[in-house]
């Protein structure tokens, strides 16, 4: 390492990330010239558990991957179950499952919004997003029974049903109208729009290259949508927009997940108004032996499971692929040459909520040269935009 | 005397330093949720603060791995005395389904000790305010 | 002509095609084969590469790559086997860059060996995992008495 060259430290206690990291960054004064991850701070081996649990067990496993994500895991991995010997789930279980999912996206995404907010030093985005999140994660409490975790899934249907339709119909006209506030507020913001406008830009042939999925790679001009390309539940019988943007910036971004909201919401009304009733269970005896592969659009983009079952009551192999994965090693593309300042904000805009400044700071530097902690990487991110503000009413 | 100085400023406004073991992000999810309007446990004089070195009590989630494992301890040995432990939801108190796991070591009270443990999965909002205001039973 | 057509023609001596429904394809082919038919549905045929997955066999550990045709609504899977006891691959991330974290967790998890990989640096055990221990393999059960044995 160049002697210009300093080291900073950032993590590893931040554990809103699926997949909590310890970033190095190293910087020649301003700039970001290099940087380095290193993860497994979480790293529980669920894939090695889920092998000594039943085809039923291994759905309340992977549930327990990410807080945030809790549909994803389940979602990707009844599917792929399925896909062995071809299972078929009955249409209402199938319309169920499609609004937990969009259900989960609307609240993900709120919850991005709200912690990028938070960096950006604007806290009252921060505590409007996630104010408008709890009428979602109440609605979730009516279905399930549990605010997180919801426990819906099963191979071969759902395990609760939605009865109250009416009284959700009324829920996602108010948490489609909070979303759109929320978007105009922020899409609309001059502060905001200088901020993020061509800040860690990551180029359409770098978003091939490293195969990033879901906004990430939706920001950047791909337009791809696992509920699109790869139709499944009820996702075909519905009509939705998938919102695909050039720039590949921050702002792209956040608008893309804003706009999603609102998609997600108009899937879910169409849900609730087509669904007959009905079975919502195809009460499965045998999963039988073969490979099936799963997949589903998490909020954060393609979740994809692969299943390797033997005939037995186990799987024999379960390989689970979150999203951030892909999204992750992409930042170092983003991050170089851009400033300090930034940084923070580019590593958080990969992955939704790498945020929250007690978790971002050093716990013990692993080299002895910590110029800054995570959180003042945080402090100075939220100074900038200070001085935006000023330059901007100046 | 001393002692008793500390307790009562103790009491009034605790400072709560989050350390996240390889949790699932949804123990800790629900713990900054308690910082936003619906709940907004500022009021109780209770924040969240971004450095071990400035809290009184260390909420605890997850299970340890072996890469936290050590780090958790350090960072318990960072906070300065008085400090109260709570072990928030089922991973923390009882390693939940993760105990079968390669990477797993020892119960986090064999790591640390803990003295309130908040069991769910996750424990709701108002069950940790609740395990809050139980710790400050336990200083007096 | 289709993705699968296409992977035909072009591969049809080196890669046994098993079609298991319209929507997943697997492929096996010699490991010798995989860079260049990896690069084939990377570059030519603009697969996305989603991710890699290991199994432990009896005669090696079998790596499946899957690539992703968005636009055909396709998953094709490309099977291999590193034998038993070298564990050797050619990596497939210097023509697949996104292949490049995956492989170093098959690395990690089964021990196999990618020929050609830029960087094979632990990344989701911890530091000081002892090394020839490889928690994804079927033998656990050796592994792990020899995990608590260098503990002790």
């Amino acid at each position: 390492m160049d002697k210009k060259e300093t080291l900073i430290p950032i993590g590893p206690y931040h554990p809103l990330l699926e997949e909590p990291e310890f970033f190095k960054f190293y910087v020649e004064g301003e700039k970001v010239v290099d940087a380095e991850v290193r993860i497994g701070y979480n790293h529980r081996g669920i894939e090695k558990l889920s092998e000594a649990k039943t085809f039923d067990q291994a759905t309340f496993t992977v549930e327990r991957i990410c807080g945030i994500c809790s549909t994803s895991h389940p979602f990707a991995y009844v599917r792929a179950v399925e896909d062995i010997s071809g299972i078929a789930v009955p249409e209402r279980a199938e319309y169920i499952r499609t609004i937990i999912g969009d259900l989960e996206r609307i609240h993900s995404h709120l919850l991005w919004v709200g912690l990028a907010g938070h960096f950006l030093g604007y806290n009252t985005v921060f505590m409007w997003a996630w104010k408008y999140r709890e009428p979602v994660l109440d609605i979730f409490e009516a279905i399930s029974g549990n605010r997180n975790h919801y426990g819906m899934f099963k191979v071969g249907g759902v395990r609760r049903d939605i009865n109250d339709i009416a009284g959700l119909l009324k829920a996602i006209d108010d948490v489609e109208s909070f979303c759109n506030m929320l978007l105009k507020a922020v899409i609309d913001d001059p502060v905001i729009k200088a901020r993020l406008k061509n800040v860690g830009v990551l180029k359409k042939e770098d978003a091939i290259a490293m195969g990033v999925v879901g906004p990430v790679a939706r920001a950047s001009g791909l337009a791809i949508d696992v509920r699109k390309d790869h139709p499944y539940a009820a996702y075909d019988r519905v009509k939705f927009e998938t919102i695909v943007m050039e720039g590949g910036d921050i702002f792209n971004k956040t608008a893309i997940r804003l706009l999603e909201c609102v998609e997600s919401a108009k899937i879910i009304r169409q849900c609730l108004k087509q669904m007959r009733p009905g079975p919502i269970d195809a009460a499965v005896r045998e999963v039988g032996a073969g490979e099936g592969i799963g997949q589903h659009e998490a909020p954060r983009g393609e979740v994809i499971h692969y299943v390797k079952a033997n005939g037995s009551n186990y799987p024999e192999r379960h390989k689970i692929r979150a999203p951030s994965f892909m999204n992750v090693p992409s930042f170092k593309r983003t991050v170089i040459g851009e400033s300090l300042a930034d940084a923070a904000l580019i590593t958080a805009a990969v992955d939704p909520c790498y945020c929250c400044t007690e978790r971002m700071a050093a716990v013990e530097p692993e080299t002895g040269r910590v110029i800054l902690t995570g959180q003042e990487l945080v402090r100075l991110s939220q100074e900038k935009t200070e001085q935006m503000k000023v330059k901007l009413r100046g | 005397m001393l002692k008793k100085l500390f307790k009562w400023g103790l009491k009034k406004s605790l400072w709560v330093y989050h350390a996240g073991a390889s949790a699932c992000n949804n123990c800790d999810i629900e713990i900054l949720d308690l910082l936003t309007p619906r709940h907004d446990i500022e009021r109780f004089g209770i924040v969240l603060v971004g450095s071990p070195r400035h809290a009184d009590v260390l909420l605890v989630t997850g299970v340890a791995n072996r890469q936290v494992a050590p780090r958790l301890k350090r960072l318990y040995e960072q906070v300065p005395q008085p400090k109260l432990v709570i072990a928030v939801g089922s991973c923390a108190c009882s390693a939940h389904l993760f105990r079968d796991s390669y990477n797993y070591v020892s119960p986090i009270d064999e790591i640390i000790p803990v003295d309130i443990y908040l069991p769910g999965c996750p424990p709701k909002p108002e069950a940790m305010i609740d395990a809050v205001v139980k710790a400050l039973g336990k200083i007096q | 002509m289709s993705v699968i057509e296409q992977i035909k023609t072009r591969f049809g001596g080196k890669a046994a095609v098993q079609e298991r429904s319209p929507r997943r394809v697997y492929l096996t082919v010699q490991k010798q084969d995989v860079t260049a038919l990896g690069e084939f549905l990377f570059r030519e045929l603009g697969g996305r590469f989603s991710t890699a997955s290991g199994v432990d066999t009896r005669p090696g550990v079998e790596v499946l790559y899957h690539f992703a045709f968005d636009r055909d609504n396709l998953v094709v899977s490309v099977r291999t086997l590193a034998e038993k006891p070298e564990l050797e691959l050619p990596s497939l991330t210097p023509a697949v860059p996104a292949a490049e974290w995956v492989e170093r967790e098959i690395h990690e998890m089964f021990g196999v060996n990618f020929a050609g990989h830029p960087n094979l640096a632990t990344l989701l055990l911890p530091d000081d995992w002892p090394d020839g221990v490889y928690p994804l393999r079927k033998k656990t059960f050796e592994s792990e008495q020899e995990l608590t044995a260098r503990e002790n």
